[in-house]
């Protein structure tokens, strides 16, 4: 008897679209678990590393893109060095993090609060070229959650008592640093098609 | 002999980790290394922009990679390590998928060796023992060199990703007392510390429990987003695990400052959140 084989042809076109933009080959990985094992941020993840693959290989997108860690992942990189088929999982992440903005489930992030992080970071960048750190932590603290529960919460004691000494010890500018050439960066943003709002 | 070389201090530097940057640009002066700040630098997209769109984390970080090339020096030295990962997967794409990015003209041309190793190699142990002018004895010390100064060791060039030693020699070379541990490339968290601060001080809290039971008394650090994790909420990480916690944070640069004599060691020290100094007075260290 003939065993059946699987091409990349055969997968779902989400499937293929991670395989081709993280340029991984996630369809190697046997599931050993060296990924979960060591990562560092498993407490906090609905889907395990190992789960998010075999769910890729399997087609499920609705189920990883609405995830919650492929939020979490900290692109600390350690599955990635361990792994035995030398799966770059950050890399895989980050194509996930992408497909999840380019498509429907845009509206569906998993952990709207570091979406929202990496949105205000670019958007300083976007606008002076280089980071105001001051402003971005602001806004994304703000933003990352509902902002009335910031308020009733307290979290805006905490940032303001965070704030006050590091603006006083220098760590915080008043104002931006920007760059001379911000019309270059612009540009890059422009080409990238980057400036969505979550 | 004086050897100029390409820098990129990185938004953190200019901020939240400006003592990094103040104490490396001191301490490289004075051990022969000037560091020529590249003109008009520009983000290096940090975590955020390879969280979005892979071609705009390359070509954003490739300006500064072509800002480096027009400079004609040779080297570059990238303290921060999240900018100096970064940097090294711009170098890396442009090497592996150059018809991706055609619009860019970038070919390997500037070597960027990770910080620690080029204090380690290139200024040698031996000129920094024979600059030693006050011997950091009895400071016990961890090495905490965080994730991406190594890792991916596909991209950073790293040989002992796991257990890496060179930050333990130079630290030693200062006469400290390294104590070994192994959570040397645990990570802090990174920008989590930001959207989501609950897992951040789960990571850290993990990290001062692990150099305290090893001996540490202090955390050397190379990295100013593990320097901002590790030693500005250390007071509400202590709250919430009902330990007190009060364990300093140095950047590896500023403990070479204060042994080969730096002056302006107290003004960076200054800027920590965490108390250094009561700790060096102690040990008669300053």
């Amino acid at each position: 008897m003939k065993a059946d084989t699987y091409k990349l042809k055969d997968f779902s076109s989400f499937t293929k679209d991670i395989i081709n933009v993280s340029g991984e080959k996630i369809n190697n990985c046997y599931q050993c678990r060296k990924c979960t094992a060591g990562c560092p941020i498993t407490f906090a993840m609905d889907i395990l590393p190992h789960q998010i693959i075999k769910y890729i290989q399997l087609g499920f997108e609705e189920k990883v893109l609405t995830s919650k860690t492929i939020w979490l992942c900290a692109a600390c990189e350690t599955c990635g060095t361990r792994c035995p088929n030398e799966i770059d999982l950050a890399a895989m992440m980050d194509a996930l993090r992408q497909r999840a903005l380019a498509t429907q489930y845009r509206n569906r992030i998993g952990e709207k609060g570091t979406s929202v992080f990496h949105q205000e970071f670019l958007s300083s960048v976007k606008s002076n070229g280089r980071v105001y750190e001051a402003m971005m932590m602001a806004k994304s603290r703000m933003r990352s959650g509902h902002f009335l529960t910031y308020l009733l919460r307290g979290d805006w004691i905490a940032d303001i008592k965070l704030f006050i000494p590091m603006l006083l010890k220098g760590k915080m500018g008043m104002l931006p640093h920007r760059i001379r050439n911000r019309k270059e960066i612009k540009k890059l943003f422009k080409k990238f098609a980057i400036g969505r709002k979550v | 002999m004086n050897t100029k070389v390409s820098y990129y201090p990185g938004c953190s530097l200019r901020g939240t980790g400006r003592e990094y940057g103040e104490s490396a640009e001191a301490v490289f002066k004075s051990l022969g290394t000037e560091l020529v700040e590249l003109p008009d630098w520009s983000c290096c997209g940090a975590s955020s922009a390879h969280s979005e769109n892979k071609g705009l984390a390359v070509e954003i970080a490739a300006r500064n990679l072509i800002l480096a090339k027009e400079s004609g020096l040779k080297d570059m030295v990238i303290p921060c390590s999240a900018c100096f990962q970064r940097t090294k997967v711009a170098e890396y794409e442009l090497k592996e998928n150059p018809q991706a990015y055609p619009d860019i003209s970038y070919n390997s041309e500037v070597n960027i060796p990770d910080i620690v190793s080029f204090v380690h190699n290139k200024i040698g142990i031996e000129a920094i023992k024979k600059n030693v002018i006050k011997k950091l004895t009895g400071l016990k010390v961890v090495s905490y060199y965080g994730c991406l100064i190594s890792r991916h060791p596909k991209i950073t060039g790293a040989g002992n990703f796991e257990n890496p030693t060179e930050m333990d020699t130079i630290l030693e070379a200062l006469g400290t007392e390294v104590i070994d541990w192994g959570y040397k490339t645990d990570c802090c968290g990174g920008s989590l510390a930001i959207s989501q601060a609950e897992i951040m001080q789960k990571l850290v809290g993990n990290l001062y429990d692990k150099a305290l039971e090893a001996g540490a008394e202090c955390i050397a650090v190379c990295c100013p987003l593990c320097h901002a994790n590790l030693d500005m909420y250390q007071k509400e990480i202590s709250k919430r695990f009902k330990k007190n916690y009060n364990t300093p944070i140095f950047y590896f640069t500023e403990l070479i400052g204060l042994a080969i004599g730096e002056k302006d060691i107290i003004k960076w020290l200054k800027r920590h959140l965490t108390d250094p100094i009561k700790l060096l007075k102690e040990k008669n260290l300053l």
